[in-house]
């Protein structure tokens, strides 16, 4: 039988504001435990939350870069659960109000554009988290994190691969990021997926019975729950079985997912609307106040990469993956004008070393000025493009800018023709058996030649002026 | 007459010409306390140490001219409103040992005015109760007769202004927790517009319905209390920006012409006769005083109570989670998980009407319970409110007993939870519209227990309800007795 997939994710993204969502407390990653706590987020008692508005204007950027619709009202609801990383006993967030609804984004699937629905994107608060300690049968409880402002960014069920759904949250990912509003880090958790998955006979239109996947901390791991899961569920019906509905943990070293609670265990929220807060509202002039602060975003910046740069499409997303390195693509294009030569070193060299070192582009020591600058040096012939790789090796060892490297090492390309063709004419000498070969119509013999000058000239020569003297002087 | 026994007004002029000190009446107010707390309970702790330092600087602020509207003015707080550095047990032992590091804005407030404390004032378990029963440190008494509950949840409060162990205090009010032990206690009971005084600090029972508000020992000095209580605090998201008058200028103004509506829900069968014709010889009073009485209709009064006890126990099933043992106040001595800990430490913190009304409200807010309750209790909770708006297009002020009975016996009603709730049934729908109540004293029966009347007025408008009686007050010639202890 075959089947078709049906996921759907739910993504929580921190957001990057200075402070936390209901208090003063400081948003910062790491610091001793609780040091960046008050009596709000301590949940302490009389103490009352007071909107950060800075989380709303976050939270609006990315449901406008969704196209979702942003409500004219919107109001937080109490999500009540007890676990010690929830200081109030219940966890602040919106429920049947969020900020916007009914958006989506584009994916490229097989060359055809696909929208993905996005149902909804709400802000709440996040929560602390618990500290093991193996020597010692107690727990403890870190509340630093508490109250650190998320958005959670609910998808449609409308992802038909785990390849589909990874893509879908490496675009959300990117316009996260391009948006300033969230550091997309995966591993420190302030970019989270859950997701729900389910399969079904291909043809049929109800949904199968899904299971909710938890506890993936890469782009990798979620593709690769996903995959594991849809093979799960299809093994299971294939052999007469029904797939449960429930919670899956990802075990990443086992490459399995786990049943984590049946649906009869899940828990009863008991949401209701917060009395301690009031209605957000949102009017058009602060939407436009928010839409004018835009970005231009991922899709918009790859379709003018290809327009503008005529540079490949494959090109352009791998440049406008990271706005960073978008960035500095166009400050190199900026002060040499070689779009084309510069998305070659860019996506060439320049990604090597930094993949090869697990580099930041942000931290990479070779500028874009000193780019520009090589590639400036190539174009105008006083390096060769075989020796700029050597060149580009040392800018990324020592940062120092191409002019200093040749000078440092004599490298200048010899263009003078005179000097060239005497070292031509000493070499046409030392090999006289080749030339006569050659010049009774063994031809293949001009690169024995080619790479004699070069020897000569210990790479320096330009290869063009070579090609040309050769031409001239072999045939005598 | 001993200073402990005078009014705000009284000793303001005592202190400003130099005829007392602050320390006097501090030490006059303690001796007080030393006389007849123990009979009476008022305090689950004094602050005497605290107070007498107050005192001091009072004095000192009095002589160089920098003293506040409350200098060297005793006031007791409820043991719900958090205090920087002092034990705040909201009468629960679950918080026996909570210390806050803040100090609630209403404390601040008075604070900055001079006020000395003179100790958090006992109450029933997290203000949960009509009769300060329920506190975990032991019921106070009524001052007017020691067999008899002050009312509740802040009986503390009433009993400490009416037995003269301060001379105004602190209060609060969800479903009359103001103004009904105001009301059997004899005092002058205001319980604010939600959102004209700020709930930060406030320990939460049920957040949409909470608001503080002082008790007095008359109108004037309700003024006074308010002057110095109102007020948008940016800490407070419900807090509302509305300009605060001066709430003294309304004392002593007439009310000619004003509309007193009466409604028939609140005159029914079952009201104590007592009761019933003190409220109606007060109505005499004002309509001889310029008021013309209006029957109007609150119709959907009968659903308060049902509504009020879905609400109310929903809010607080939530506010009350933070108390798991994890972080603060009692924790079990053993447990061998995190379950256990935090089921042995819920049972063992939480008194039985608090558990009560957690489960209740637990149940409101369930899945597939949610919408018969906590959604339709919402629903009609707007109408309520609509009734009132209605309302107040006829009249300027709505009148009404505070209770339907005046102080029962302790231990009268504790096994029986519903009869304990309708002792607030004329108080509630105040809560469920965020409008201003004041109860105000009206008379004693012929046993000696004092009987209040309410009075209503639209959001904001508590100048109004001093206005009107202020009014009363002045002209109703209440023979003036004092609790004997």
């Amino acid at each position: 039988m075959e089947f078709e997939t049906i996921i759907g994710l739910e993504v929580h993204a921190q957001l990057l504001t200075d402070t936390k969502i209901f208090c003063n407390c400081s948003t910062k990653f790491g610091g001793s435990p609780n040091s960046h706590t008050c009596p709000l987020c301590l949940g302490m008692p009389g103490v009352l939350p007071v909107l950060n508005k800075k989380v709303v204007e976050y939270a609006m950027k990315m449901s406008l870069a969704t196209n979702s619709n942003i409500n004219k009202s919107c109001s937080f609801a109490r999500k009540n659960y007890f676990y010690p990383d929830l200081p109030k006993g219940y966890q602040i967030s919106q429920y049947a109000y969020p900020l916007s609804e009914h958006g989506y984004i584009l994916l490229d699937v097989e060359g055809e554009q696909k929208k993905i629905g996005i149902t909804r994107i709400h802000m709440e608060e996040d929560a602390g988290k618990l500290v093991h300690d193996e020597h010692n049968p107690s727990s403890y409880v870190d509340l630093n994190r508490a109250g650190v402002p998320l958005i959670e960014i609910v998808s449609e069920p409308d992802m038909r691969s785990p390849a589909e759904a990874a893509d879908y949250l490496k675009r959300l990912h990117e316009i996260l990021v391009y948006l300033e509003i969230c550091d997309g880090n995966m591993e420190e958790g302030s970019f989270r997926c859950d997701a729900n998955v389910s399969i079904r006979p291909l043809g049929q239109k109800e949904f199968g019975t899904r299971t909710e996947l938890k506890n993936m901390n890469s782009f990798r791991n979620v593709q690769r729950a996903l995959e594991y899961e849809v093979k799960r569920q299809q093994y299971l019906v294939e052999n007469g079985g029904t797939v449960v509905q429930e919670t899956r943990l990802w075990d990443d070293a086992q490459g399995v997912t786990n049943s984590m609670r049946s649906k009869e265990e899940a828990h009863d929220y008991r949401y209701f609307p917060d009395p301690d807060l009031v209605p957000v509202i949102v009017d058009d002039a602060w939407i436009e106040k928010i839409r004018k602060e835009l970005p231009e975003l991922p899709l918009a910046r790859r379709q003018r990469f290809v327009s503008d740069y005529q540079i490949p499409a494959y090109d352009a997303s791998v440049l406008t993956a990271d706005k960073a390195l978008a960035d500095y693509f166009e400050e190199v294009v900026k002060l040499c004008s070689k779009p084309k030569a510069a998305s070659n070193w860019v996506m060439g060299d320049v990604l090597r070393f930094l993949n090869e070192e697990k580099r930041d582009i942000r931290n990479c020591p070779i500028t874009a000025q000193a780019l520009a600058e090589m590639i400036s040096l190539i174009e105008d012939g006083t390096i060769s493009g075989k020796m700029a790789k050597d060149i580009i090796d040392e800018m990324y060892k020592t940062g120092k800018s191409p002019r200093v490297i040749i000078a440092e090492k004599g490298m200048v390309q010899i263009t003078d023709e005179s000097a060239l063709a005497k070292t031509i004419q000493t070499i046409m000498d030392a090999n006289p058996n080749q030339l006569k070969d050659y010049r009774s119509g063994k031809e293949k013999l001009f690169g024995f030649f080619v790479g004699q000058v070069m020897k000569a000239t210990q790479g320096k020569a330009n290869p063009q002026k070579v090609n040309e003297l050769l031409k001239k002087m072999l045939v005598g | 007459m001993e200073l402990n026994q005078l009014t705000i007004h009284e000793l303001q002029e005592k202190l400003k010409n130099g005829e007392t000190s602050a320390v006097k009446v501090a030490e006059s107010v303690f001796n007080r306390i030393n006389a007849v707390e123990e009979r009476v309970h008022s305090y689950i702790r004094l602050m005497k140490e605290e107070a007498m330092s107050a005192a001091e600087q009072s004095d000192k602020d009095l002589q160089s001219g920098k003293a506040g509207p409350l200098s060297g003015i005793p006031v007791a707080l409820k043991d719900i409103v958090c205090t920087k550095g002092i034990t705040t047990t909201c009468g629960s032992h679950i918080l026996h040992n909570f210390i806050p590091p803040y100090d609630a804005t209403v404390v601040e407030k008075l604070a900055s005015a001079g006020a000395v404390f003179v100790g958090k004032a006992n109450m029933d378990e997290f203000a949960m109760g009509s009769s300060t029963e329920t506190s975990y440190f032991g019921p106070t008494r009524n001052p007017w007769d020691l067999t008899r509950i002050p009312g509740g949840s802040s009986g503390g409060s009433a009993a400490a202004v009416a037995a003269d162990e301060c001379i105004a205090s602190i209060g609060s009010d969800t479903g009359g927790s103001i103004r009904q032990p105001a009301a059997l206690c004899g005092v002058v009971g205001l319980k604010p517009t939600y959102g004209r005084v700020s709930r930060f600090g406030l320990i939460a029972f049920a957040s949409s319905l909470d608001q503080i508000g002082p008790f007095t020992k008359d109108v004037e000095d309700c003024a006074i209390m308010m002057n110095v209580l109102a007020g948008y605090d940016p800490l407070e998201s419900t807090s509302v920006k509305a300009e605060v008058p001066d709430y003294r200028q309304y004392v002593g103004r007439d009310v000619q012409g004003w509309k007193i509506g009466i409604p028939k829900e609140y005159f029914i069968e079952g009201i104590d006769p007592e009761v019933s014709a003190a409220v109606k010889d007060a109505i005499a009073v004002i309509e001889k005083n310029g008021g013309q009485c209006v029957d109007i209709s609150l119709p959907h009064t009968e659903y308060c109570l049902a509504v009020y006890y879905i609400i109310a126990p929903a809010e607080a099933s939530s506010n009350l989670a933070r108390y798991d043992g994890v972080k603060y106040g009692l924790r079990t001595s053993e447990a061998r998980d995190l379950l256990e800990m935090y089921k042995k430490t819920r049972r063992e913190g939480f008194g039985a009407e608090v558990k009560r009304r957690i489960v209740i409200g637990t149940y409101a807010l369930s899945s597939g319970y949610y919408d018969a309750y906590y959604k339709k209790a919402s629903q009609v909770r707007a109408l309520i409110k609509h009734d009132f708006e209605e309302a107040f297009k006829k009249c300027d002020i709505i009148l009404t007993p505070t209770t339907p009975t005046p102080a029962f016996k302790i231990g009268e009603k504790t096994d029986n939870p519903l009869q304990m709730y309708l002792s607030d049934i004329f108080t509630i729908s105040t809560n469920l519209a965020g409008i201003p109540g004041m109860s105000v004293p009206c008379g004693f029966t012929a046993a000696g227990l004092p009987i209040g009347m309410q009075f209503l007025a639209g959001h904001f408008e508590e100048g109004k309800l001093i206005q009107i009686a202020s009014v009363y007050e002045k002209n109703a010639q209440i023979e003036k007795r004092r609790p004997r202890l």
